[in-house]
């Protein structure tokens, strides 16, 4: 058996996302240091603001200004923050409820070490020095005594509003592919194509997964496949990919399914080295490998006799 | 109404890491197991439905390559819930109560081993307002054990009782991951020591579902299901009242689990804080043995922890333990959604 393969894999994505009216005054207000609650059909009001009444489901729009202090309603010491966390040294993670405010605001307060947190002390805004209109133009809280503040009706309006805010997120992760992938994958570096056999429908599934989909049991019995296949269907591709490993293929091109002489399924791949509109139905095809290539790059016609219908068509 | 039972359980051995294995390879001697268990095949299942999540994966659709395990060709009844196979059970125990099917496989399992399960499951969060903080699951869970101490509900002695007693009982668990004396640990987000937090790893589960008299057909004592309800609370945490569960008060009232008393509890509490929130919601106390299995502090296979939770609970009631049991799920932060179950033995209920 191989070594299990693993390799780093990274999920990033910078999502972009509209904002509602509510939303939309509250981000822009962080950007212009003000802080904008909204108010319920029972007079409560929520900071931070939502669209729609937590108990009635009402719409709601009515915004209120809120001071930027506040209390702590419960608090937890991070000792080692984590990367995207607001601070990058030791803080509180708190929920603060700002004065004027019914409900609590999660964040973070920068303090010393965790006994000079408590709940019920009392906090103020730290704004970061440049603000886009995010939660993140809260750098975080610090202490701060001083008199509750109160609210104040506030238009909500402002020149230039946030409408959208970009959240990148990032998540890296180990994939480890199981036995039977990683078989697969280290036969392809000798530049064999290795295939599994389900020992209850005798099928020899490529690549293999480790499990028969049609009987749900495991397979082990590992078949060498190919090189040579038979073209079983196929597509004739017109635009051009966007995406860099394929800039260097001309338009158009056929992309098929290929039976490859000993599987039982098909895999798919690029036909090459003939005219596209001369790809057919049972035409057989061998791998072209490039050098260093973990895969063939593409199939191109051995020159056999086409195969029979007959030998394929289970295979569609 | 017809009756439907957890007819079938089995799970993985729940590991810290399982790279020699893809989750089809994890999943599929459960899936044989559970079927054995019945002597049903996997042709013979009316409805299959599953719960995972691609962000433990990194990958889309993740979900399909498990299929794999079931055995989906020629075309079978099924579906998936981005969520703790709990709701997955939910929705099989509702497709055979519309008559749709007479019985079900459900499944459920995560490789939390391939990434970083506490920046994971910030990606859950309300992305406008707290996901770009990147608040970890065990910050939140700090933030709600802290406010159940200074409501004077428990105290970080307390807490490190819960989790010694959920090792302790999962040494007659041989699936758990974590077991026997364990210590109470550094903070990890304080006031939650690594002793409050649930231990990171691989598993997966399974359980087969029957109506009436299949049900009774595959298992000596089934454990019927008397009722499962499933709630959630208001989005923002801040309009929360940390320390009260309403949505597991809710749940189990409409569950029916407060019409007689139950002897056992399989409580979906990750960390040893939410136990106590749990227990006050339920109203148990000392009669009820709570999570003879460990419950989520032994073994916590992300999105799979929950329906072992019901299944264990059944498992009770096949082996005569229990005559009434109740099962919790949870997911999200802070207790967010809620499910409850109230499961039964024949006898219980002549």
């Amino acid at each position: 058996m191989p070594d299990i393969l693993s390799a780093p894999l990274v999920v990033a994505f910078p999502f972009t996302r509209s904002l509602g009216p509510v939303q939309s005054a509250f981000l822009t207000g962080l950007r212009e240091r003000t802080v904008l609650g909204v108010r319920t059909g029972d007079g409560k009001v929520l900071v931070p603001p939502v669209e729609y009444d937590p108990v009635t489901a009402q719409e709601i729009r009515e915004l209120t200004e809120v001071a930027a202090t506040g209390t702590v309603t419960t608090w937890a010491w991070n000792p080692a923050p984590r990367p995207g966390q607001p601070l990058d040294t030791p803080f509180a993670w708190v929920l603060v409820r700002l004065d004027g405010a019914d409900t609590a605001l999660l964040h973070a307060v920068a303090a010393p070490g965790p006994e000079a947190v408590r709940t019920g002390m009392r906090v103020r805004i730290r704004w970061a020095s440049e603000r886009t209109g995010a939660i993140t133009d809260i750098a975080c809280f610090e202490p701060y005594d001083a008199e509750a503040g109160r609210p104040a009706p506030h238009s909500g309006e402002f020149t230039d509003p946030v409408h959208g805010i970009v959240t990148p997120a990032r998540l890296d992760y180990r994939y480890t592919p199981g036995r039977a992938q990683s078989a697969y994958l280290g036969a392809l570096s000798e530049r064999r194509t290795v295939g599994e056999r389900c020992p209850s429908c005798d099928k020899v599934y490529v690549p293999p997964r480790g499990a028969c989909p049609t009987c749900g049991v495991a397979t082990a019995e590992q078949v060498e496949v190919g090189p040579r296949g038979t073209v079983t269907t196929y597509c004739i591709v017109n635009i051009k990919a966007a995406h860099t490993a394929n800039l260097d293929i001309e338009v158009p091109y056929v992309y098929a399914h290929i039976a490859l002489d000993g599987a039982d399924l098909a895999l798919h791949a690029r036909i090459g080295q003939i005219p596209y509109d001369q790809v057919r139905m049972g035409l057989r095809v061998e791998p072209v490998w490039t050098e260093g290539g973990r895969h063939p790059d593409h199939y191109r016609p051995t020159g056999e006799p086409d195969a029979d219908y007959d030998a394929y068509k289970e295979l569609l | 109404m017809r009756d439907v039972a957890i007819v079938a359980f089995a799970q993985s051995d729940h590991l810290r890491r399982t790279d020699e294995l893809s989750e089809v390879e994890m999943l599929m001697p459960v899936l044989h197991r559970v079927l054995d268990t019945t002597g049903l095949r996997a042709g013979d299942i009316g409805f299959t439905c599953s719960g995972s999540t691609d962000y433990l994966a990194g990958r889309a659709f993740s979900f399909t390559m498990a299929l794999d395990g079931v055995g989906a060709y020629p075309p079978i009844s099924e579906s998936h819930v981005e969520m703790d196979g709990a709701w997955a059970l939910y929705e099989a125990w509702v497709k055979i109560l519309t008559g749709e099917a007479d019985t079900a496989l459900v499944y459920a399992y995560g490789k939390s081993s391939s990434g970083e399960v506490r920046d994971v499951l910030t990606r859950q969060l309300d992305p406008y307002y707290v996901g770009p903080l990147w608040p970890d699951s065990v910050a939140l869970a700090a933030l709600q054990a802290q406010a159940l101490i200074d409501a004077g509900e428990t105290d970080e002695t307390a807490l490190a009782a819960i989790a010694a007693r959920s090792r302790a009982a999962a040494v007659d668990n041989p699936h758990a991951q974590l077991k026997g004396p364990v210590p109470a640990g550094e903070y990890v987000v304080r006031p939650l020591r690594t002793g409050d937090c649930p231990p990171v790893g691989d598993g997966a589960a399974a359980v087969i579902l029957a109506a009436g008299d299949t049900a009774r057909a595959l298992c000596p004592r089934p454990a019927w299901i008397r009722g499962i309800d499933h709630r959630i609370e208001a989005h923002s945490l801040g309009v929360r009242e940390l320390t009260r569960s309403p949505s597991t008060r809710l749940a189990a009232e409409r569950a029916g689990a407060f019409e007689r008393p139950v002897d056992t509890a399989e409580l979906h509490a990750p960390f040893t804080s939410q136990e106590v929130v749990l227990r006050k919601a339920l109203g148990l106390d000392d009669s009820v043995t709570v999570n003879p299995s460990g419950g989520a502090l032994a073994a916590n296979p992300v999105m799979a922890a929950g329906l072992i939770r019901l299944g264990e609970a059944a498992a009770r009631i096949h082996r005569g333990e229990s005559d009434r049991a109740l099962a919790h799920a949870t997911s999200g932060p802070c207790l967010q959604q809620n499910l409850v179950a109230v499961l039964e033995g024949e006898s219980a209920h002549a």
